[in-house]
């Protein structure tokens, strides 16, 4: 038997020792929201905090979790409410498919805990061990700006819309 | 759109609960029963959606399309409740079951046909998964970029405003005044000089007793209120507290995991196999065996992947063992050669006489492009979790196809389709790889010998090289110039056609043109990738124009406008992306800016590219895209795909590379596949222009042009042409060079008459 404190449960588990962390919160667990991508920490899919910090569980075996503080996507969030950085996830509408978005999360929010102001290169430093193949990244990192104290000046992606008119299209709307 | 005659054949009815249910069949064309049922291009076409109006004045939208991330479920919705006068805030939807009854054939017509008008459909040169799935009839796919130009225009608008129309009937003939003086608005019914209002609820059941108009009034443009508002996805939410259950992530009582490992060479078959090492590994069920493959059930995943990586299957011979990526590229090279010497090119499409204007012109050019095979490289590694018991099967999964995977499973099991039931989930990522069925037809069979219900999960790598790839490709361009240097002639040979049928032609206004194939089969398995023929066609035909504009001594965007006098809605985008661009401005030493214009899917994108080379690299600092699909319906939704579409072109045309070797896929994960990530991702702005024309698509078209845009940005910075993607294969480390000449001659090879 093995001992995980999960989320803030403490949970036995009884597997071989060298079970990656990701298959045993997958399948023994049933906390689903964290993501298999690739099993070999290329990806950033199933990230999730150790102590604090992000780590690949998909090649951390859970014997080496033991007597960590282990939090997954699904405890996350404060007193029931969304975590600051998964409501900036829903006012940015970063999510496309939204698989490799847990693991983006839990490493958008260890940077956070860690520096809660990050510029860009702290940002892109942090986040460039997840992949997001709908390719949502600048949103990824309007997002993270969003939480970030005090919010940068935004300097990402931008939309317009234009109208035909007269004297051929005019803008309509900017922001 | 194509030319379809349509025909709307709407029902209604009250359902349990009293709640109003209002269907549209869209039927498009003619019946032609006697016609077999293999031949889709003259089959029925069907787009059937529903909206349900409970007694809780909730608006549900049922919708045939399923979700893998662009967001066409919401946007379907926001139609649906538009012509209804919905209250938003009262919608919500649902994805309708993989049942007959909610076939989307049409779009299935549409997917990867563009909306265009066919006979190509059974082309000889349409293999592998479409042909599959066309043949079987059983269509609910979501691809072709075609939710809202298809279901969303001719079956969820016309769902809402039939709707709307029989509860304003219904409140008239109650409230005994004419129907004209009913106002619908956000869900609610009114009379204005009776004082008289009603949730659409109270009006629900006596609504279903009428009967339905045949031909509902849709609204005009300035008459949305829904549409053309960004409003936030519906699917979001779960998405960012992992609720959001994906095909992986199902949970069926009793299940085992299994681990695959297929024949490396596609085409192999499994001769034999030493199962003893694996059945003795701990947790281990069974290991299974399969025509092509070999699997491991066992109680975890993990154990089930050790066991299957401890088998040494062997594999049969096959015609392709040797095959390699340089023997498949020569091998396109002798078949296009062939063709051309014996005067039996494909017509693909001819206009005056461009071979004898390239004979006798006043000087010509002459290129080779070439693209790699592509994998789809979903996040989600394919699976599929299956149960068969007592002659049925259930299948969990997430798929572009549902109610193809459920005909498929059910012919592969021997049962009949009614015994099949499939629970479709939102998808990790489609791009149109879970268009296809191969998964799901392993797990019904593994679940049916292991005789437990198994959930299947592919290995990364397994998914790297068991994929349905974007074909390799290569085209052959000549062009011909007059003594004032106006391009006259386009000749352009290219390998293998799939489609949308008009990817590799130009909007360009070229007097002489000749453009046509030579088929190569190989055997690695088509399937249609993002954009599908466009992917590679854009990066060709985009990238020879811009050498036209050099070789011209114009400059690539004004020679690119110059010549679509007659094509306003390109012209326009075109405009716009190189005004948000600032195309004028000079460049500075070591940057370029590069531009491409591509039609698809009935949808025009500009892509303006920006650059900076040095002996480090290439870096794409910034893209600006211009986009007209006729309306967007919902902008941020539209920018967000297009924001997609590029990032995956790009990643594509920096890195993107499956070579083959002895027969099998080389790649294998993201360390030798690699992808954009966020350190590579340039910044993306996105110009919607609304131009009023009928509706495109907006989850491909976004990808053929950032390739192209790419690789003349480079060579705007450089003076090398990027003729091969993808551009990691080229050598940057040389000097670069530091004049602000933006275009610089290139050699011609001259040719004489």
């Amino acid at each position: 038997m093995i001992d995980l404190n999960i989320n803030g449960r403490i949970l036995q588990v009884d597997v071989d020792p060298a079970t990656p962390l990701l298959w045993v919160i997958r399948e023994q667990l049933g906390l689903t929201g964290t993501k298999f991508g690739c099993g070999i920490a290329q990806c950033g899919a199933c990230t999730v905090h150790m102590n604090g910090l992000a780590v690949r569980s998909c090649v951390t075996p859970v014997s080496a979790a033991t007597g960590s503080q282990i939090v997954t996507i699904e405890g996350i969030g404060i007193d029931g409410q969304l975590h600051p950085v998964q409501q900036a996830w829903i006012d940015e509408q970063v999510p496309q498919c939204g698989y490799c978005q847990s693991g983006q999360i839990m490493s958008a929010v260890a940077l956070l805990t860690n520096n809660p102001s990050p510029d860009d290169a702290a940002i892109t430093d942090a986040m460039q061990g997840n992949i997001c193949r709908c390719g949502m990244y600048g949103r990824i990192r309007k997002a993270i700006q969003r939480v970030s104290v005090p919010a940068p000046q935004q300097l990402d992606n931008a939309v317009s819309i234009h109208e035909p008119s007269l004297m051929g299209f005019k803008e309509v709307q900017h922001g | 759109m194509g030319k379809w005659t349509r025909r709307g054949l709407i029902t209604a009815g009250v359902v349990a609960g009293g709640a109003l249910a209002v269907g549209v069949a869209i039927r498009p064309g003619h019946r032609v029963p006697k016609l077999s049922p293999l031949v889709a291009g003259e089959g029925e076409q069907l787009i059937n959606t529903w909206v349900l109006i409970g007694s809780d004045n909730i608006v549900t939208a049922i919708v045939p399309h399923s979700e893998m991330g662009q967001g066409a479920q919401t946007a379907l919705a926001q139609m649906l409740a538009d012509e209804l006068d919905a209250d938003w805030n009262l919608v919500r939807f649902s994805e309708a079951p993989a049942e007959d009854e909610f076939a989307n054939y049409a779009v299935g017509r549409g997917f990867i046909l563009g909306g265009q008008t066919f006979p190509g459909l059974l082309e000889p040169t349409i293999d592998g998964a479409f042909l599959q799935i066309t043949k079987a009839l059983h269509l609910q796919i979501t691809g072709g970029s075609a939710s809202i130009r298809a279901t969303g225009l001719h079956g969820m608008r016309m769902a809402g405003a039939a709707a709307r129309e029989m509860l304003a009937a219904a409140a008239a003939e109650a409230w005994n005044v004419p129907v004209s003086e009913i106002v619908t608005q956000n869900s609610v019914l009114s009379h204005a000089s009776s004082g008289k209002s009603a949730p659409y609820a109270e009006f629900a059941a006596a609504a279903g007793a009428n009967a339905p108009p045949v031909h509902p009034t849709l609204k005009t443009t300035d008459q949305f209120r829904i549409m053309g508002k960004s409003v936030q996805r519906l699917d979001i939410p779960a998405k960012v507290d992992g609720s959001a259950k994906f095909g992986i992530d199902v949970v069926v009582p009793g299940m085992k995991y299994a681990a695959i490992q297929a024949a490396p060479v596609l085409g192999a078959k499994l001769k034999s196999v030493d199962t003893a090492a694996a059945k003795a590994m701990p947790g281990v069920h069974s290991v299974v065996e399969l025509d092509e493959a070999v699997a491991v059930v066992a109680d975890g995943w993990w154990q089930a992947k050790q066991a299957v990586a401890a088998l040494s299957p062997i594999w049969t011979e096959t015609p392709a063992d040797g095959a390699s990526s340089d023997s498949i590229y020569a091998g396109f090279k002798q078949d296009m050669d062939k063709a051309v010497a014996e005067g039996k090119e494909e017509e693909d499409l001819s206009k005056g006489d461009a071979r004898g204007t390239l004979k006798s012109a006043h000087r010509l050019i002459e290129a080779v492009y070439k693209v790699p095979y592509l994998a789809h490289a979903c996040m989600e590694p394919m699976n599929a979790t299956a149960l068969v018991a007592d002659g049925k099967c259930e299948i969990w999964l997430g798929s572009q196809n549902p109610l193809g995977t459920k005909h498929a499973v059910a012919g592969a099991l021997g049962l009949d389709a009614d015994k099949v039931t499939v629970h479709n989930h939102i998808m990790g990522g489609g791009f149109g790889r879970r268009a296809t069925d191969d998964t799901s037809l392993q797990a019904a069979l593994i679940a049916s010998k292991a005789g437990v219900p198994v959930k299947l999960i592919w290995s990364r790598e397994e998914d790297m090289r068991h994929d349905h790839y974007r074909p390799a490709a290569t085209s052959v361009f000549r062009a011909a110039f007059d003594e004032s240097g106006a391009v006259i002639a386009w000749e352009n040979q290219f390998v293998d056609k799939h489609e949308p049928k008009e990817a590799p032609h130009i909007p360009y206004d070229v007097p002489n043109q000749f453009i046509h194939f030579a088929n190569s089969p190989t055997h690695v398995r088509f399937g249609p990738w993002r954009s599908v023929d466009h992917s590679q066609h854009g990066f060709f035909t985009e990238g020879f124009f811009d050498e036209v504009a050099t070789a011209a001594g114009k400059d690539p965007f004004e020679l690119r406008r110059e010549l679509l006098a007659d094509k306003p809605r390109h012209k326009a985008v075109l405009e716009l992306a190189a005004e948000k661009a600032n195309w004028s401005a000079k460049r500075v030493a070591g940057s370029g800016r590069g531009i491409a214009l591509q039609q698809s899917f009935d949808s025009i994108v500009a892509t303006v590219a920006n650059v900076t080379v040095d002996a480090a690299g290439v870096r794409v600092t910034k893209v600006v895209c211009a986009v007209d699909c006729g309306f967007a319906v919902s902008p941020d939704a539209l920018a967000a795909q297009m924001e997609s579409g590029i990032l995956y072109g790009l990643t594509a045309a920096l890195y993107g590379e499956i070579t083959i070797d002895k027969g099998a896929v080389v790649q294998g994960n993201f360390n030798d596949y690699p992808m954009v990530r966020m350190n590579d991702a340039p910044i993306i702005e996105v110009h919607i222009l609304n131009s009023g024309a009928a509706m495109g698509g907006g989850g491909e078209p976004g990808t053929p042009g950032i390739a192209p845009a790419l690789a003349n940005a480079i060579f705007d910075a450089t003076g090398h042409r990027i003729r091969e993607l993808p551009v990691s294969r080229h050598d940057f480390n040389f000097k670069v060079e530091e004049e602000e000449e933006p275009h610089k001659p290139i050699t011609l090879q001259q040719m004489g008459a």
